[in-house]
């Protein structure tokens, strides 16, 4: 075990399969010369070369059809689209090529790529750079969709990713790149499509995943020290597919569940787990599922208002409490 | 015309059978007065006419079971022929009995789900105690809010929901407030919920005691079962008692250093009960006549059992379940105590299965953890013999000449004496006794 940021773990890991295997290959915007936008990809054009690294022009449904054709050629592309907003200049590449030539051909080949991506808002970015549009993509048959919260599931994650055989976007956060926790030094891929309990508890179940499973899991702590909460949490860790049978049976113990996320509430990855919850613990619920999630409005560039439109830890504790006291379980 | 249909008249009715018609074809029926008396899954009750008329035709004889919303009789009001009562949702029941009586509208009046004014009234029922739960919910009375783990809940252990509180907002029944009834601690905070504002108060269901401020709370399936159970073996059983203390010195010691052992070994701990699951089983190995059951009066014949299946009183948050576990004489110290274990963990969920609790021989049950320095049990029928196990404690004692404190555990055979003696009694506990002064022996 060694303690790394978020952004090292993704670095150690794209280093390790880049010497691995050599089908691995990097494509992106400035991910070389410049040493990536957040520094994930610093030093590996110089270690690795242009043949391996490759800075691509501003142009991301040409570099993500690209890669699409390389993965159908048995390469295994890592593609960096800058932020998740500029995937959807490549929307119809991912959406209609990498997700469907698997099953539209017959299974004669798959699209072994992956396109790493970060989310997120909170950095004053302004509106059209600042989206969590993750749905979008885990809305899609023939897509995978990983999130991981912490330095050690990105490791797990990004080298589950790279040797899957499907196309499978990776999903970053702004705000999670310099967050710090213990990485294995050994490579144990992840299985995509697991959740993990990152906490146990027999309260409330806290659901989030990505940069909420965070704060979930901060919220957690918190309530514990303050008020004596006994909260699991969830870490979804994969949107799709979708580890149904974790939540459903953490809910079936604690009989409750808030779901957070960073993306807005209408339609949201949450509206997807209420309806698991209520398709599988349905018997068990003694409160509605609640769900905190972003403003809906174009995320604001003013900071005070962007701070008031994302969700806090105030929002959750508060959706904590409004649940606890909807089942006459505090006070 | 009016097509009467077997009613649902409780929440878990499926079917139900005639048990008696009041009324004969031909006979003028008015609305209010009993018809039918319907045999169900929980009670007998009589069934009431909703509409005046001539009953014309009995669908289903006496004696015969139908399943709910099968027609029984056809009642002539004077209507068009093959008319479904008013109100009736096809394939459910017809209108059933209301409590005695008609709930005011609260706040929680789910005007939706409302008859028409035109409904004929509610009728009351014989007794209240018979009621079905949920009716309120098919006549359109006002919905009781109520979680779906309550709902759940309420339908295992056959709660009234109408005769609940329930402290969620706008009065909605939540777990915490079921939990009581069960007698099952809260989770989390046993402080009262707020007070809520308009509460679903039982529509009917007066205090049944004014003069001692009491309140009818409903026994749930698991407390019935026990209190039949346990009435019965009291009443019938002419039960005596054996007592004896052993020096558990050694057994403490023997337990300690084997636990610092299997720790070091990274193995789970045992404890004092597992010791003595596997000490009884022994004993009983040894006095096969007490692992045995009386079979009745009639009976030339007792049952000896030649398996030791030793059933381990559990208080669980849902009420005494005795989850058992087979040759227990075979077993090691550690796979009872794994078994006991994981025999606890699911009485606590609730998860035991019939099969888990029954087939037992013998039973023990421990207060020794509360702090009982001994009782007396009620055997557990058809077994012939429980062991009530007291608290082990630092008592002085006479060690020769000397007093000195040692640890001393007090239990007590309770026997049918129907088919056990004193005397086999006492043998019992004296090799009981003699396991656990040397305990080796227990793990040998």
């Amino acid at each position: 075990m060694s303690v790394k940021t978020y952004r090292e773990a993704l670095h150690d890991t794209l280093r390790g399969e880049l010497i691995r295997d050599e089908n691995v290959f990097l494509m992106g915007e400035e991910i070389g010369i410049f040493d990536g936008s957040y520094k994930i990809t610093a030093g590996l054009l110089k270690e690795f070369g242009p043949k391996r690294v490759r800075d691509t022009p501003i142009a991301e449904e040409g570099f993500t059809g690209a890669a699409i054709g390389a993965a159908m050629l048995g390469l295994r592309p890592v593609v960096e689209i800058m932020t998740i907003n500029f995937s959807l200049l490549a929307l119809d590449q991912i959406v209609n090529h990498a997700a469907k030539i698997y099953g539209m051909f017959g299974g004669q080949m798959s699209v072994p790529m992956v396109i790493r991506t970060p989310g997120g808002g909170g950095q004053q970015l302004g509106a059209s750079h600042s989206q969590n549009i993750e749905l979008y993509y885990s809305f899609v048959p023939g897509l995978k969709v990983v999130a991981p919260s912490t330095p050690a599931d990105a490791k797990a994650l990004l080298l589950a990713s790279i040797r899957d055989e499907d196309p499978v976007l990776f999903l970053e956060n702004l705000a999670l790149y310099n967050t710090k926790g213990e990485v294995p030094d050994e490579d144990e891929p992840a299985q995509i499509g697991t959740a993990a309990v990152t906490r146990k508890g027999r309260d409330l179940t806290l659901i989030g995943y990505s940069r909420m499973a965070l704060v979930a899991q901060e919220v957690a702590a918190q309530l514990a020290e303050s008020e004596g909460l006994d909260i699991e949490v969830v870490d979804l860790r994969s949107l799709r597919p979708l580890d149904r049978e974790t939540v459903i049976e953490s809910v079936k113990k604690t009989h409750a569940a808030v779901m957070l996320e960073d993306d807005w509430l209408t339609y949201g990855i949450g509206a997807e787990v209420a309806a698991t919850i209520s398709d599988g613990a349905f018997d068990y619920l003694d409160a509605p599922v609640r769900r905190v999630a972003m403003a809906e409005v174009p995320l604001p560039y003013s900071k005070p208002l962007e701070t008031a439109a994302l969700p806090s830890r105030d929002d959750v504790v508060n959706a904590v409490h409004e649940t606890l006291d909807a089942m006459a379980r505090r006070r | 015309m009016i097509q009467i249909t077997m009613p649902r008249l409780s929440d878990t009715m499926e079917e139900g059978a005639i048990s008696q018609w009041y009324k004969q074809p031909g006979e003028h029926v008015d609305a209010g007065e009993p018809l039918v008396e319907i045999e169900t899954d929980k009670a007998t009750m009589d069934y009431e006419a909703y509409d005046s008329g001539t009953l014309t035709k009995i669908l289903v004889p006496e004696g015969e079971l139908v399943p709910i919303g099968t027609p029984i009789a056809e009642l002539d009001d004077g209507t068009a022929p093959q008319e479904p009562p008013a109100g009736a949702p096809k394939g459910a029941t017809a209108q059933p009995p209301d409590l005695p009586e008609a709930p005011a509208p609260s706040a929680l009046t789910d005007t939706a789900g409302r008859p028409p004014a035109s409904e004929p009234a509610p009728i009351a029922a014989e007794t209240a105690a018979a009621q079905p739960s949920g009716s309120a919910a098919l006549t359109g009375t006002p919905r009781i809010l109520a979680t779906p783990v309550v709902r759940a809940i309420a339908r295992e252990n056959d709660i009234d929901l109408t005769r609940v509180r329930g402290s969620g907002p706008g009065g909605r029944i939540v777990k915490h407030d079921v939990e009581a009834l069960l007698g099952g601690a809260p989770q989390t905070d046993s402080r009262a919920p707020e007070a809520p504002a308009p509460a679903p108060q039982p529509p009917a269901a007066p205090p049944a005691d004014d003069r001692r401020g009491s309140e009818e709370v409903p026994l749930s399936s698991v407390r019935r079962v026990i209190a039949r159970r346990l009435g019965a073996s009291a009443r019938e059983i002419p039960h005596f008692y054996v007592t004896a203390v052993a020096d558990a010195e050694e057994l403490m010691r023997l337990r300690a250093e084997l636990n610092e052992r299997l720790v070091a070994a990274g193995r789970p701990k045992v404890s004092v009960n597992d010791l003595l699951i596997r000490a009884a089983a022994l004993a009983l190995r040894q006095h096969p006549l007490v692992n045995a059951s009386y079979n009745d009066d009639d009976a030339t014949t007792m049952l000896v059992h030649h398996r030791v299946n030793i059933g381990v009183a559990v208080a669980s948050e849902n009420g005494l379940v005795v989850p058992v576990i087979d040759d227990a004489d075979r077993k090691t110290v550690t796979q009872l105590g794994a078994e006991a274990h994981e025999l606890v963990a699911l009485a606590n969920d609730r998860k035991l299965t019939p099969e888990q609790m029954s087939g037992g021989t013998f039973t023990i049950s421990n207060l020794g953890m509360l702090g009982v320095e001994e009782f007396t049990a009620i055997i557990n029928p058809p077994e012939s013999a429980i062991l009530a196990v007291g608290t082990t404690r630092r008592e002085p004692v006479a060690v020769g000449e000397e007093i000195a404190a040692r640890y001393q555990m007090r239990y007590t055979l309770s026997a049918d004496h129907r088919i056990i003696d004193g005397a086999l009694a006492a043998r019992f506990l004296q090799t009981l006794t003699s396991l656990i002064e040397d305990p080796w022996t227990i793990l040998a």
